[in-house]
């Protein structure tokens, strides 16, 4: 095991870990905005329910190698293209939280929709002032997986030429460096459990009442 | 049940009619092609993923650097068939390549098999608007390789393997199974046909691992590697001339190909030998794992380039 | 020529579906490395997860664990694994075995831990063992869950699978490591297609078998994502198409 190959490299892990970076924060953010506009009209409306749930779990259960080869055909990009990492963990993104979402906006108690309505909310301030706070832990507890998927997703893409860190799993392999792949392993579940780290704390910040509740719960026991 | 599984089936026409549409380019066409081309006196370097391929494209960029030409560096995008056509498009300008594979890449049915027949060959028959410049001694051949033990079974010459072939297994990058001088040609030239065929990777350290410790009995591995002597491998005969011989020559763009590109290339060529390949191997292979341009810039600086 | 017709070009040619490189070997692989790992891992997880669901001890790590090993990257552990121990039976399927442990606990600990305890409770009430209480009640309506991360651990193997043929393994992936070297764009498609069909078929068969093995009155009742902390109540519309839990339904693929 030649460790010394670690610190004389620090130069392309910092480049690659911000490659990295960005190729997965980036389908995350399109996600979310693609996402929750969707869920919520499939939480409002049966029938588009119906389509967009079944195409979400069948979009889900497609591996990512088999999307990142055939999105160039559909896109008519390059193979070796980061648009088509992007797009396929946005559509993985997409996929998740149209469920997280519609089964959050579902979960929100129909006694506090009522109420809100009664004291004269029209539906998209409702949406945005009591569904959509109510509905934030479950949509963190959406995202945090998603955010864990696509920094792991973000390293096959290696395979056609644009994998962040998961160069170094292409690059240990053909020169048979171990070291520079345990480095790869280690970068990619520490970036992994801070990102997850990071949305927890965020989850835990927008919803103060949760904490109330928490405490509450915690003295009942 | 019924409602959605309609939904889906439309939802999946769609999809599939959406993709239809996308047929226009070439998905497999490098990443460089369609950008503008790079200003005239830079040249873009590419090389194919194997360590020694990308130690002689590094060798070329710090040479012609240290000759005041400006490069830009795109190593390991893969074998010859993804490298080459981006050369042919201007993704790339200029690749380390070697004449045998490269002639019967470009023309399958080329015979040509000794140095100067090949280079002759090669040199008319490039197309446009690459070029090959002068052609190094050195020479990195595939071959195929076994254990000393299936060696001392068998034979030390791929004649005495005809009929033996289909029992064994043979391991090799995943082109060797297309290429004109991999299976095809050693099926068509000693009667040998393996029993099955493992894609390794391209001469490196799976390949060596799975001939060593018997996964597949015959591998394809290059003769400047340097593990073949360490580990006791042999290296079998090619009366034949089923590989024909493979000198380093620079494949570059004919418009990139300046007088003084030109002279630092053919400098760097003249200084290339077999040995000294064999030695650049090791040196790479070395238990520390020295990256590709400290190697290189021993080399260039040695060689006052 | 555009993608279906090269598609369907290549998977209409006889030489692909016959030999050591076509189409039913190559599957066959597949669900050989995949069978041994899913099995495996349900040797390994499911009695780790029913442990520590039932008994509450030792919550925090198996959490903790599920959700390190999750972040795991697939290609990473199998080259390491591949360069440590060559290109045996044995790295593949360890490396699908560990990607495989983290749904299969997390569902298994989720599925034990979120039984109604009021059920659990009557069940002791009723004078039954420990043990009867495990496997009599526990278990059976552990089942949606268990089967939720039995799916997604299917899912999570069978992509990485496809992956291993770039460190030199058979499967569906052969077609696309191989399609991408010898620039055989419709090689790739077919493969990609393939190995997207092999998916949705487990996937449909594991939804079947729940369906089969699930209790009734497990299946259409006020089913409870773990994860969801909001306020609940009566009056609340159950999902009618349950997907896995959000801590399960988030694998890699």
């Amino acid at each position: 095991m030649v460790w010394e190959w670690i610190p004389r490299n620090v130069g392309v892990l910092v480049e690659l870990l911000g490659e990295h970076v960005m190729l997965s924060l980036v389908p995350v953010l399109i996600g979310v905005v693609v996402a929750v506009p969707l869920g919520w009209s499939a939480h409002r409306s049966a029938s588009v329910r119906a389509v967009l749930i079944p195409t979400s779990g069948l979009l889900y259960t497609i591996p990512s190698l088999a999307l990142f080869v055939v999105l160039p055909g559909i896109l008519g990009t390059q193979v070796r293209s980061p648009v088509n990492v992007i797009v396929a963990l946005t559509i993985y993104t997409v996929a998740l939280l149209v469920r997280t979402i519609a089964d959050a906006l579902a979960a929100v108690p129909s006694m506090v929709v009522a109420a809100a309505t009664a004291m004269g909310f029209r539906p998209a301030r409702r949406f945005v002032a009591v569904e959509l706070p109510l509905a934030v832990p479950v949509l963190i507890a959406g995202l945090r997986v998603a955010t864990v998927s696509n920094i792991s997703l973000v390293s096959v893409g290696a395979l056609i030429g644009i994998g962040g860190l998961g160069g170094l799993f292409t690059d240990g392999y053909q020169r048979n460096i171990p070291s520079e792949i345990v480095a790869g392993i280690v970068l990619v579940v520490l970036l992994a459990l801070l990102a997850d780290a990071l949305l927890l704390a965020v989850g835990r910040l927008t919803t103060p009442w949760e904490r109330a509740s928490r405490v509450a719960r915690r003295s009942r026991a | 049940m019924k409602r959605t599984s309609t939904l889906l089936a439309g939802a999946f026409a769609g999809l599939l009619l959406l993709s239809a549409c996308g047929g226009g380019s070439d998905p497999l066409a490098p990443s460089g092609s369609g950008q503008a081309p790079a200003a005239s006196d830079t040249i873009r370097i590419t090389s194919a993923d194997f360590p020694e391929n990308r130690l002689l494209a590094e060798i070329y960029a710090q040479a012609l650097e240290n000759g005041g030409v400006t490069v830009e560096r795109d190593f390991g995008v893969g074998a010859r068939e993804v490298y080459f056509p981006g050369l042919r498009d201007g993704s790339w300008d200029l690749v380390p390549d070697y004449t045998g594979v490269l002639l019967q890449y470009i023309n399958a049915d080329a015979t040509e098999t000794a140095p100067d027949a090949v280079y002759t060959a090669l040199k008319n028959q490039v197309p446009a608007p690459l070029t090959v410049l002068e052609r190094a001694s050195a020479e990195n051949k595939d071959a195929v390789v076994v254990t000393a033990a299936t060696a001392q079974q068998y034979g030390r010459s791929l004649a005495d393997y005809g009929p033996v072939c289909a029992q064994l297994v043979f391991g090799g990058p995943p082109e060797f199974q297309t290429r004109p001088d991999g299976l095809p040609g050693i099926a068509q030239t000693y009667g040998c046909t393996f029993k099955e065929f493992r894609a390794l990777d391209t001469g490196g350290p799976v390949t060596v691992a799975a001939l060593a410790d018997g996964t597949v009995q015959a591998a394809n591995l290059f003769t400047t590697d340097p593990t073949i002597e360490e580990r006791g491998f042999v290296v079998l005969e090619d009366p034949q001339n089923n590989f024909a011989a493979q000198n380093v020559v620079p494949l570059i763009n004919s418009a990139k190909a300046t007088p003084q590109v030109t002279a630092v290339l053919n400098e760097v060529t003249a200084k290339l030998t077999t040995e000294g390949l064999i030695e650049l191997n090791r040196q790479l292979n070395a238990p520390d794992k020295p990256e590709v341009d400290t190697v290189a810039k021993e080399w260039v600086t040695a060689n006052g380039l | 020529m555009n993608l279906i017709a090269e598609m369907v070009a290549w998977l209409t040619t006889a030489e692909h579906w016959t030999g050591s490189g076509g189409v039913p070997v190559r599957l066959l692989e597949h669900l050989y490395y995949s069978g041994l790992a899913m099995l495996l891992g349900l040797l390994v997880a499911v009695p780790v997860g029913v442990a520590v669901g039932h008994t509450g001890r030792g919550s925090f790590l198996v959490v903790g664990a599920a959700n390190a090993l999750r972040a795991l990257p697939e290609l990473g552990l199998l080259i390491l694994l591949v360069l440590s121990m060559g290109i045996g039976l044995l790295p593949v399927v360890l490396a699908l075995t560990v990607l495989a442990i983290p749904p299969l606990l997390a569902g298994t600990y989720a599925g034990v831990r979120n039984v109604d305890r009021s059920v659990v409770d009557a069940a002791r009430g009723m004078g039954m063992r420990e043990s009867q209480v495990l496997f009599k009640v526990e278990l059976p309506n552990a089942l949606p869950l268990v089967l939720g991360g039995a799916r997604s651990a299917a899912l999570q193997v069978i992509a990485t699978a496809a992956v291993a043929a770039y460190v030199s393994y058979g499967g569906l992936g052969r077609y696309l490591i191989d399609g991408l070297r010898q620039q055989d764009y419709a090689q790739m498609v077919a493969g990609a297609l393939l190995i997207a069909v092999l998916a949705l078929v487990v996937e449909a068969a594991l939804a079947l078998l729940q369906r089969a093995i699930v209790s009734p009155g497990l299946r259409g009742g006020a089913r409870r994502s773990p994860t969801v902390d909001v306020a609940r109540s009566e009056h609340d519309a159950p999902s009618t198409q349950r997907p896995p839990a959000p801590e399960l339904a988030g694998v890699e693929r």
